[in-house]
């Protein structure tokens, strides 16, 4: 049988940077100027003080194992097990991504608060997916 | 400003009732299952259809159309699994203004069978749509369970901790013959069942089933009128907070819970977690309930994995919790909140057969929409 096809994003006029700076290569997040704080997912305000004094910057793509799923059964798309994972990005946000690399995932292979590093998945011309791996 | 505890056992259910069966029911379709428990519920409050003026459920439209009603107020709250307990709060409100005298409040979930039901999930543009569905999260076993580890890391919570629950609560669906999920299982067998999303086991999981539940709400004045005990309202708590798992602020803490929907109801109802006779906090895994009993201050942060492994909850033990058997192994038809009341109401009226829990005078129903998104609360009383 056909697998169907992974769900891909389609951006919004509030996202498209993020997005784009992805097809760059560039993990590009927004940062409050009144309270500091980076925050994910992209808006135009900060959800932590509600300022609209906020900034694209483009981070580092480091960050930590916060906390994880292996997904037993799931997407069709995927081939299990595979990992679903809340990385906490050294700047502060945190995000759901894929931990990949890692052959027949288990606990024992994904200690929690592992560092990791971003991997840009060039899923077609449209459409770049980040995904980490451990350090 | 107003003071919620001027509602504090203002408002009681006065008729509770599910539908005929639950379980697997693919000869009715969403809208029969509301339908059937609206009717069950009116006439468990001796009244007729034609009686109600306000109408609570997640499609009041569409059920006041399929009902033939007219209600002069009606709630649409649609908060996934909580909404329920939500109605009710604002059902209390509606009463004490006026604006209805006599409430029903319905659920109805072709949860299994999918008969008369509509799609499900938003597009590619959605923030669910491109900041989780790439990620191939595939419904609640993949996002729900989602902040687990990072519970386990902060306090050493284990999978045989998290596999109590599920022991503690089938213990109590032996007892209910409606259950549908009725042998006993051991901590063994919950770890030895299939794996769905680690740390989640098949038996980690709740079930997926059709049914329907509904309710009647009156002023505490015409509450004594009714054939059955009146089951008060003495505090309620609701609250939102995210929509997807990935923007949880705490993956540790139930927040809704811990700084909103807990301290209202317990204030407005001016009673404690020590005064809690029993419980019904919604499993729709083996961890939802962990996380309400920490963030409702039953036990400290961290402690509930232990609390669970020592069967404080189980038949026998001190807290009573989940006595239907819950989502784990009674039912579950994909926004279960309304059976938590079902039971609460049937313990507090002294209707619970075999699982009946004597002495009972307090009952706390607590509940989740969507991944932890929102919660509600509620505080019930049979005196």
């Amino acid at each position: 049988m056909q697998k169907p096809p992974r769900p891909l994003p389609q951006a919004t006029p509030e996202t498209k940077e993020y997005w784009d700076g992805l097809k760059r290569h560039e993990l590009r997040i927004q940062r409050c100027s009144d309270c500091s704080q980076f925050y994910f997912f992209p808006r135009p305000f900060c959800p932590n003080c509600q300022s609209q004094n906020v900034q694209w910057q483009t981070v580092s793509g480091k960050g930590t194992l916060h906390s994880y799923v292996i997904a037993h059964r799931g997407h069709p798309a995927f081939d299990t097990p595979y990992v679903i994972a809340i990385v906490q990005l050294d700047e502060g946000a945190k995000m759901m991504t894929n931990i990949v690399g890692v052959d027949d995932p288990t606990a024992a292979k994904l200690p929690a608060d592992a560092p990791v590093q971003i991997v840009f998945d060039d899923v077609n011309e449209n459409v770049t997916l980040p995904q980490f791996k451990l350090v | 400003m107003a003071d919620s505890t001027a509602l504090r056992h203002k408002t009681a259910i006065v008729g509770a009732a599910e539908t005929n069966t639950v379980g697997i029911l693919p000869d009715h379709s969403m809208l029969q299952l509301h339908a059937e428990s609206a009717f069950n519920a009116v006439a468990d409050a001796g009244l007729k259809m034609s009686d109600i003026d306000g109408l609570a459920c997640v499609a009041p439209a569409q059920v006041s159309e399929y009902l033939g009603i007219m209600p002069r107020w009606v709630d649409g709250t649609a908060v996934g699994g909580c909404s329920f307990l939500i109605h009710v709060g604002h059902a209390a409100a509606a009463i004490a203004a006026g604006y209805a005298d006599t409430v029903l409040i319905t659920h109805g979930e072709s949860g299994r069978s999918r008969v008369g039901v509509g799609g499900f999930g938003g597009g590619p543009s959605t923030i669910g749509g491109q900041f989780e569905a790439p990620y191939g999260v595939a419904g609640p076993p993949t996002m729900f369970s989602v902040p687990i580890v990072h519970h386990m890391k902060t306090f050493g919570t284990t999978e045989e901790q998290l596999a109590a629950v599920s022991v503690a609560t089938r213990a109590w669906a032996v007892k209910n013959p409606r259950a549908m999920m009725r042998d006993p299982i051991t901590v063994d067998d919950v770890l030895a069942s299939r794996l769905i999303a680690w740390p989640l086991h098949l038996l980690n999981c709740c079930l997926v089933t059709d049914g329907g539940g509904a309710l009647v709400m009156v002023s505490e004045e015409r509450a004594r009128d009714f054939p059955k005990k009146p089951v008060y309202l003495l505090g309620r708590g609701e609250n939102t907070a995210h929509q997807g798992i990935s923007s949880m602020r705490d993956m540790a803490v139930w927040s809704g819970a811990a700084e909103i929907t807990g301290p209202e109801a317990f204030r407005m109802a001016g009673l404690g977690p020590k005064d809690m006779d029993h419980a019904m906090f919604y499993d729709a895994f083996s961890h939802t309930p962990m996380y309400a009993l920490e963030a409702l201050g039953f036990v400290g942060p961290g402690e509930s994995g232990p609390y669970f492994a020592e069967m404080h909850t189980a038949p026998g033990g001190d807290f009573p919790m989940n006595t239907n058997g819950g989502g784990l192994s009674y039912t579950h038809t994909g926004m279960y909140g309304m059976f938590a009341i079902q039971e609460a109401v049937a313990q507090l009226r002294g209707e619970a057969g075999e699982r009946q829990v004597d002495g009972l005078e307090t009952s706390i129903v607590h509940a989740p929409g969507g991944m932890f998104s929102a919660t509600a609360t509620l505080i019930l009383a049979n005196q």
